[in-house]
């Protein structure tokens, strides 16, 4: 019988209410008294030296109230990098400097130029186009490996090249890799890309700043996934603020995929153009802007290679991966390809050697940071599609390669330095195989080659180190912030509750989510239980919402928070009910004096904690607030097996995803319709990304794929119904809830998945093809096909 | 976009006078022009809609002609007009497309990759304008190019229900445009078949499948695939794929009709 409230139950997400019926408060949304608005005049060249910006005539303008340029920011600081990466020789990344405005160069198509600030934002535009921009045209760097190679055009002059790190890691020295590979019984290699990507949230970026001339505070409302680490960059590193003068607020964020984690130069830019104008500054992308500067994912370059011995067990894994960081090093944009990425190659088998190499490279492009995944969708689809291509080489069954190569014994220590606490990966591939009728595939075949499709099955595994991050370990792997999370529970009199997390919710479902969990705890109805998020004024502390992490570490932190309520409750209850402490119990938001019918309710008690006559003030604090911080003890290992069924019309070879099941280890689940949500979305997303979207740019750093009539984004009908299964559940061992996480599952697991089953449709018709690169559009079908 | 001047004529006449300014231009249902607007890319001193036009509405067959008001939205094309061309209105963009976009709209800006000339070329349709009528053979000369004379605005358009039709649509997987469309017609003056989004010079009647087809119409007398030189490549396919989409599309258009 499913629970109908509290931990395991569905209830509809709350906030779909003010969503769906147009009453969101999304930045875009809020207007503060004054405010002029900026037209950012972004560069329509790829890589330039810049000459003269003359903004005399623009200045003069109707409606100008002031323009910027890179001089006016040549003593602010640059938009840091949050992690250091060592490389194979000891020494640290190369950083330029990431200013907010370019100066002396310009580095990509989109970097901001000039700015203007002006009454209305037509004026701004007016304006920005009588700014007389006199520029030299530099060749362009925009292919990695031809950027990572000696004597290539430095997208930096004061950097050494355009690699930013030559890396290394894992367990497997190069003698010893090449011993293993000289001795393998067979090895498999395979050359892919993975697709460089734009996020594409639904909300574009907005950022607003304010500036209180009496107080000297700031308020920065921006499009952020963690406004306290916007704040902390943005004061620490940008513009010298001292912290507790400004406010950063993240209302009603519509999607953020990973792509509003990072700090961009807006944000920085409106905070210090507020006090400087005098006015408030507001700033709306337009889709266009989108496309060019929010910080795009993946784009990664790879050889992979897998040793077997004579009975197919993985004896070594080699990869050497170029990673583009676009022309500057966004926020997260180092860890991306090393520590989100390196980390995660042993998947879920126990290859016992593992060398990983990466090279991250600069190029005219838009920075590259993490989107949805980040890391772990690059890794699952080097391994899947390496392992898929052995088992068809070897001609043994791909699910069976894969159940022989398991780790099956937990705690397992992989050989790329993480420690998987548990999970139960054959466990779950029975799930899958029973979720997708794997049986009953051959007659779905024989059916689709009756009505002439070629019709293929793909099945991959993945596993994602999730919960990020124990904050001594990743602070030894270079991490520059910590990564705990915190929770504020505030009980008011009356017994209702706002609990303070420094989670944000932009899509997931918190507002729903985290109070089953503390009205499970305490044992009152959910309603009497609201979170606050998304605001440095009200919320203590916070690192946001990334990497499936908000429940596993901001949850427990909460968890805590309520472990200490509920304690002092106790001690309140027991006064009240001249008991001790220990004798009490708590259930059902009751507090019983444990053998006895002597009880008192959790509003009565609440209540003294705020009106205290009755009260042991000799010994406690009245009120009724707690705060808790949680840093993690380590990752969680979501895992899971993942199958997709296309059907290709060999004619256009067109690719339709006619069947997709998934079944994932998420531990113990909260709320498990938001979870099928969080799989669903991020299937599509996948799928997305396996046969629709490329960014691409040409060879001069043009973005020819920027806006929807060239990039293409999944549609409902590009995806079929979802077969989702969740039973398989190995809890966490070390959070209090026993979760794992579940946000970023789908975009990982999924696209090998559809590729797999790709090359699986066209060997089935008797076409040589071992490998398409995504997206794998009609057209690099019909040519793979083609030959 | 830039500031400009905006009238909503009631008569062709008026229109037309109206469009006799210098830098005036026409509207129909914007699906083009405003988004160039918004991004600047376009400055008209002045907008004529023609949306307010009642002899430009309508969509009406009568004596195994159709008629259809050049200010006919898509969506009214859909709904009245013969199977074949109401099916490949069906499909254009989306609901809110269709129901703003025009018939005369999307034929006088003759986008390389829109539905609708590939069905005037292959229906021998008629661009009546206020000035003339001209024959679809003759209108449509490249991409974004066709035979309208500066202020010249097409009223309507006139076709004689094809005997059978079809449309077969390839989309692009971004914008869903065609990538390769095929419109293949029996009409009084044999079979023909006109293409959209293939050729770099714009839509174009596949004459070596009409000849095919006019001796023997089905799929299987459909020509191997036509040259590649001239087609399209792009992000999206090259030109052998296009060339061989023709092919395919024109098969199936074909086999449809029966």
């Amino acid at each position: 019988m499913p629970k109908d409230s509290g931990i395991g139950a569905s209830p509809k997400r709350r906030e779909d209410v003010r969503f769906l019926t147009g009453n969101g408060n999304y930045t875009d949304d809020i207007n503060v008294h004054g405010q002029a608005y900026v037209h950012f005049l972004r560069a329509d060249v790829a890589h330039a030296t810049i000459n003269s910006i003359n903004t005399d005539a623009a200045a003069a303008m109707p409606g100008v109230v002031k323009i910027f340029t890179g001089e006016d920011f040549a003593e602010v600081g640059g938009i840091p990098c949050g992690w250091g990466v060592t490389d194979r020789h000891g020494e640290p990344q190369q950083e330029p400097k990431h200013p907010i405005i370019a100066h002396g160069k310009i580095r990509h198509v989109g970097e901001i130029v000039a700015a203007v600030v002006a009454d209305s934002l037509e004026q701004a535009r007016d304006a920005a186009e009588a700014i007389e921009l006199d520029v030299s045209d530099l060749p362009a760097v925009i292919n990695m490996k031809a950027a990572a190679e000696e004597g290539a055009t430095k997208v930096h002059d004061d950097l050494t090249s355009n690699v930013c790190y030559d890396w290394v890691f894992g367990n497997g020295e190069d003698d010893a890799m090449d011993a293993a590979f000289a001795s393998a019984a067979h090895v498999t290699t395979l050359d892919l890309v993975n697709n460089r990507l734009v996020a594409n949230p639904m909300e574009a970026r907005v950022a607003i700043g304010e500036h209180n001339k009496s107080s000297d505070e700031y308020t920065l409302y921006t499009t952020s996934q963690n406004p306290h680490v916007i704040r902390l960059l943005m004061c620490a590193f940008v513009l010298g603020l001292p912290e507790h003068k400004v406010r950063v607020v993240a209302p009603d964020v519509g999607g953020g995929f990973g792509s509003k984690i990072f700090h961009y130069a807006e944000e920085a830019f409106c905070t210090h153009a507020a006090k400087a104008c005098g006015r408030p500054v507001k700033w709306t992308s337009t889709r266009s802007e989108a496309f060019m500067s929010d910080a795009h994912g993946r784009d990664h370059v790879t050889t992979i290679e897998l040793a077997l011995d004579a009975d197919n067990n993985f004896t070594a894994l080699r990869t050497r991966t170029h990673a583009n960081m676009g022309a500057y090093l966004s926020t997260f944009s180092t860890s991306v390809p090393t520590y989100l990425h390196g980390t995660l190659m042993a998947g879920n088998y126990k290859t016992p050697l593992i060398q990983v190499n990466v090279k991250s490279v600069f190029t005219n492009t838009v920075p590259v940071d993490a989107y949805r995944g980040a890391g772990r969708p690059e890794a699952t689809y080097s391994i899947e599609r390496v392992i898929d291509m052995a088992a068809r080489e070897l001609g043994v069954d791909p699910i069976a390669l894969r159940r022989q190569n398991f780790v099956t014994e937990f705690p397992y220590e992989t050989p790329v330095a993480l420690t998987y606490d548990t999970g139960d990966y054959h466990g779950t591939m029975d799930k899958l195989e029973a979720a997708a009728d794997i049986a009953g595939f051959a007659a779905r075949r024989a059916e689709s080659e009756k009505a002439g499709k070629l019709r293929g099955l793909g099945v991959n595994c993945y596993i994602e180190a999730c919960g990020i991050a124990p904050s001594n370990v990743v602070g030894m792997l270079g991490a520059r912030a910590g990564l705990y999370d915190a929770a504020t529970v505030r009980v008011n009199a009356t017994g209702s509750i706002s609990v303070f997390v420094g989670a944000h919710s932009h899509g997931q479902g918190h507002e729903t989510a985290f109070p089953q969990v503390v009205a499970e705890m305490i044992g009152i109805d959910e309603s009497m239980v609201d979170i606050v998020h998304g605001d440095t004024g009200r919320v203590p502390f916070g690192m946001g919402t990334y990497g499936s992490r908000s429940i596993a570490v901001c949850g427990s932190a909460m968890v805590r928070a309520t472990e200490k309520i509920i304690n002092k409750a106790k001690k309140i209850a027991a006064h009240l009910l001249e008991a001790s402490d220990a004798d009490i119990e708590l259930k059902d938001g009751m507090f019983t004096v444990a053998g006895t019918d002597k009880s008192i309710d959790w509003g009565s008690v609440t209540l003294t904690a705020y009106v205290p006559a009755n009260y042991p003030l000799e010994e406690l604090e009245p009120g009724l607030e707690e705060t808790a911080f949680y840093d993690p003890a380590n990752f969680t290992y979501p895992a899971g097996a993942y199958a997709c069924e296309v059907e290709i019309d060999p004619d256009t070879g067109k690719v339709t995803v006619e069947r997709f099941a998934a079944a994932d280890d998420f531990g113990n689940i909260i709320n498990p319709m938001i979870v099928d949500g969080q799989v669903h979305g991020g299937i599509g997303q996948g799928i997305g990304q396996a046969l629709l979207e490329n960014c691409v740019y040409d060879e001069d750093g043009q973005l020819l794929s920027a806006s929807y009539m060239d990039y293409a984004m999944p549609r409902a009908e590009d995806v079929p119904f979802y077969t989702v299964d969740h039973s398989s559940q190995t809890p966490c061992t070390h959070n209090p809830l026993g979760v794992k996480g579940c946000g970023e599952a789908g975009a990982i697991g999924s696209p090998p998945a559809v590729v797999n089953a790709v090359i699986d449709a066209l060997q089935s018709g008797g076409h040589k093809v071992d490998h398409i690169d995504m997206p794998v559009s009609p057209a690099r079908v019909w040519s793979a096909m083609n030959g | 976009m830039y500031d400009f001047d905006f009238e909503k004529p009631s008569t062709i006449a008026e229109a037309v006078a109206a469009l006799a300014d210098d830098e005036a231009q026409a509207l129909g249902g914007g699906q083009t022009l405003i988004p160039t607007l918004k991004q600047r890319l376009a400055s008209p001193s002045k907008l004529v809609s023609l949306t307010g036009i009642a002899e430009m509405k309508g969509v009406s067959i009568a004596d195994g002609v159709l008629t259809i008001g050049g200010a006919a939205t898509h969506a009214e094309v859909a709904a009245d007009a013969c199977a074949p061309l109401a099916a490949l209105a069906a499909n254009i963009g989306d609901p809110a497309v269709r129901n703003r976009g025009t018939i005369g709209g999307s034929l006088a800006n003759n986008d390389p990759a829109a539905c609708y000339p590939s069905a005037m070329l292959a229906l021998n349709a008629t661009i009546v304008t206020n000035a003339r009528e001209i024959a679809a053979d003759d209108y449509f000369q490249g991409m974004f190019e066709t035979a309208l004379e500066e202020g010249e605005i097409i009223t309507g358009v006139r076709i004689n229900v094809p005997d059978g039709a079809n449309y077969q649509k390839f989309e692009q997987p971004a914008s869903r445009f065609a990538l390769v469309g095929v419109f293949v017609a029996k009409t009084a003056d044999g079979v023909r078949v006109g293409v959209t989004g293939a050729s770099e010079e714009g839509a174009f009647r596949w004459t070596e499948a009409e000849a095919a087809l006019n001796g023997n119409f089905s799929a299987d007398a459909v020509p191997a695939a036509p040259s590649a030189d001239g087609m399209i490549s792009d992000l999206h396919g090259s030109g052998a794929y296009r060339a061989h989409l023709v092919a395919v599309l024109t098969k199936r258009a074909v086999a449809a009709i029966g």
